[in-house]
């Protein structure tokens, strides 16, 4: 009877699952579906769903229209290159943190972390001002800085709780063998947190690559990433549903991919400490 | 060589003194063992030793020199761990390579060392693994395996023992104390255990609270405890003691009886008592008395005792085995 029971609470969670995942699911394929039709079926009402004339022009188009690869280019220099300056400041960081607490260990945590509740428009203007005088305004070195300022909180956090899961006992062993701190943290740290620096490299360069505020507002050509070549498909002369759906695809694919072939890696990193 | 001194050590966590004050004397060679019950401070005090925690005050001399301000790599010392703490991300090669890599030794001399030592303590055909696939024996010993290819003036084992079961328990003591005879090493060795201290060591260091209560060979610490606490810690089972008019009989406090130094009879004797367990192991019999008028007591006979449950049964401790205590429960000698 109760075996019964358990198995249909199962299947019940499993439909809810499936219809959770789909909701979420179905924008994306929206996206691509429409990506493939021509600008007046994209817009046609009823909207048709397979039976309609696929095309590969808007892709042609968009590629013609402006260069996807020096956008794209941008944005995986942004994304890379704020999670790799990141990790430089992040790791010690953590490392002191989870190795060496003090009583305001937890504090200084959740200070940090309460910097990602302030809505970034909040800082606009300043930061705005600052990248102006300083000429930083639409160079990738300026931009790079405040992804990397923007996720560190996250990155911090996220690298503390793994060390944590790392016995001490190892690290004073290294420490009895003779190793200084930097060969402590390159020789034994870093290659027991390998999983957990991979999934937190992971994280950000998706949040990096997927940051649209910043990028919009600080950059015009020069360091302008993927998602402002999205924007301008959403331009005053009216809106073409299937060019903006092609670039978009476009925009997401490769992040796609990516969390796709690393999801396992993803899960473990954003649970891990969540249960021993 | 590598004779360590204690000068007033001290060391306080936030306004808690954890160990108050220790002044402790390790010869070259020796063998010693820090045994407490948990919380005493006995591994704190390990750690002192190896520059893992800071003193609060005081010397650590090792040969001669201070090293409390030195860091750990610096005072060439080896420890061990409960844990073991081994590179889970390296082969067991180089694991017992790592400190003499860190030292910047020659890949000829690492190699030398590391087959030597791999060959003391039969590891060799387990180089290539990672410590994930082996036993926690083999474990252990590349954990000791890394300790000794340093060379170091001194090893510090801190409860290394007490992950295994106990069968690999009294193999792996055997081999400690066989290394100990052959590489004539100063070692300390924490324990919680007093079967360990008192199998291995050539010196006993019992600690309460921070504090030395005695110092000395084993049996020294079994045949003249210097205080009720020692008293209770050394020997297995523990000491009984009985209070009242008994120790009054012995002009004391109260009187101290290992289990061993009574004899036991069904027809008469000083203490009238009733069997409430009897342990029967073959060799030995422990029972578990209820003594009239005194309360529980142990009693260790040898060999097997036909006694049971609710058996009356007489006791009468060895005379010249009592010990006596005042009422702070300092030793007041034999009678």
């Amino acid at each position: 009877m109760e075996n019964k029971q358990t198995a249909l609470g199962h299947i019940g969670f499993s439909i809810f699952a499936w219809i959770v995942g789909l909701l979420i699911f179905f924008p994306i394929f929206w996206m691509v579906l429409t990506s493939f039709k021509t600008e007046l079926e994209a817009v046609s009402i009823p909207p048709s769903f397979m039976s309609f004339d696929w095309t590969l022009e808007n892709y042609a188009e968009v590629q013609a229209r402006s260069d996807y690869f020096r956008f794209a280019m941008n944005s995986v220099i942004l994304s890379v290159g704020s999670t790799l300056v990141g990790l430089l400041f992040a790791v010690p960081c953590a490392w002191a943190m989870a190795f060496n607490p003090t009583k305001r260990t937890k504090d200084a945590l959740l200070w940090m972390l309460s910097t990602k509740m302030m809505p970034p428009v909040g800082v606009l203007v300043p930061i705005y001002l600052v990248f102006r005088d300083w000429g930083l305004l639409d160079t990738r070195f300026g931009l790079i800085m405040v992804l990397f300022l923007m996720n560190l909180p996250i990155m911090v956090w996220m690298l503390y709780t793994y060390f944590k899961e790392i016995p001490s006992d190892i690290l004073e062993a290294a420490r009895m063998d003779g190793a200084t701190l930097p060969k402590e943290i390159i020789f034994v740290l870093l290659p027991m947190a390998v999983p957990g620096i991979a999934s937190t490299m992971l994280l950000n360069i998706i949040l990096a690559w997927n940051e649209a505020f910043w990028t919009l507002n600080l950059t015009t050509a020069d360091a302008a990433p993927l998602t402002a070549f999205i924007a301008s498909y959403s331009s005053p002369e009216g809106l073409f549903w299937a060019k903006l759906s092609a670039a978009s695809t476009m925009a997401v694919a490769p992040i796609l991919i990516i969390g796709w072939f690393s999801q396992k890696q993803l899960v473990r990193g954003l649970t891990f400490g969540a249960v021993k | 060589m590598g004779a360590i001194r204690l000068e007033k050590v001290k060391k306080t966590f936030g306004t808690l003194d954890v160990i108050p004050g220790v002044d402790l004397d390790i010869n070259d060679g020796e063998f010693v063992v820090f045994v407490g019950p948990s919380g005493c401070g006995k591994s704190t005090l390990l750690r002192l030793i190896a520059g893992l925690e800071d003193v609060t005050d005081g010397k650590i001399l090792i040969n001669g020199t201070d090293v409390a301000n030195e860091a750990p790599a610096k005072r060439g010392l080896s420890m061990v761990f409960q844990s073991y703490a081994l590179y889970p991300h390296m082969t067991v090669y180089n694991n017992i390579a790592f400190g003499l890599k860190m030292a910047g030794e020659s890949k000829a001399v690492i190699d030398e060392k590391v087959q030597n030592a791999a060959k003391i303590l039969n590891l060799t055909d387990y180089l290539e693994r990672r410590p994930g696939a082996l036993s926690g024996g083999q474990r252990q010993r590349v954990a000791i395996g890394r300790a000794i290819v340093r060379n170091p003036a001194a090893f510090l084992f801190d409860e290394p023992l007490s992950n295994l079961d106990a069968a690999l328990r009294v193999n792996m003591r055997l081999e400690i104390t066989g290394l100990h005879q052959e590489l004539k090493t100063t070692m300390i060795y924490v324990t919680h255990d007093q079967v360990e201290a008192m199998t291995m060591a050539d010196k006993i260091v019992v600690l309460q609270a921070g504090r030395v209560e005695q110092v000395g060979k084993p049996m020294e610490l079994y045949n003249n405890p210097a205080n009720k606490f020692v008293a209770g810690f050394i020997g297995s089972p523990k000491m009984n003691f009985l209070g009242g008019d008994y120790a009054r009989k012995y002009d004391c406090h109260e009187v101290g009886i290992r289990p061993e130094h009574v004899a036991v009879s069904t027809e008469s004797g000083d203490l009238p008592a009733t069997v409430k367990i009897a342990e029967h192991l073959g060799a030995e019999t422990y029972l578990h008395v209820n003594a009239d008028g005194f309360g529980p007591m142990t009693v260790r006979a040898t060999g097997e005792v036909p006694l049971g449950e609710h058996d009356k049964i007489w006791l009468t401790p060895e005379r010249d085995r009592i010990h006596r205590f005042d009422a702070n429960g300092i030793a007041l000698g034999k009678l």
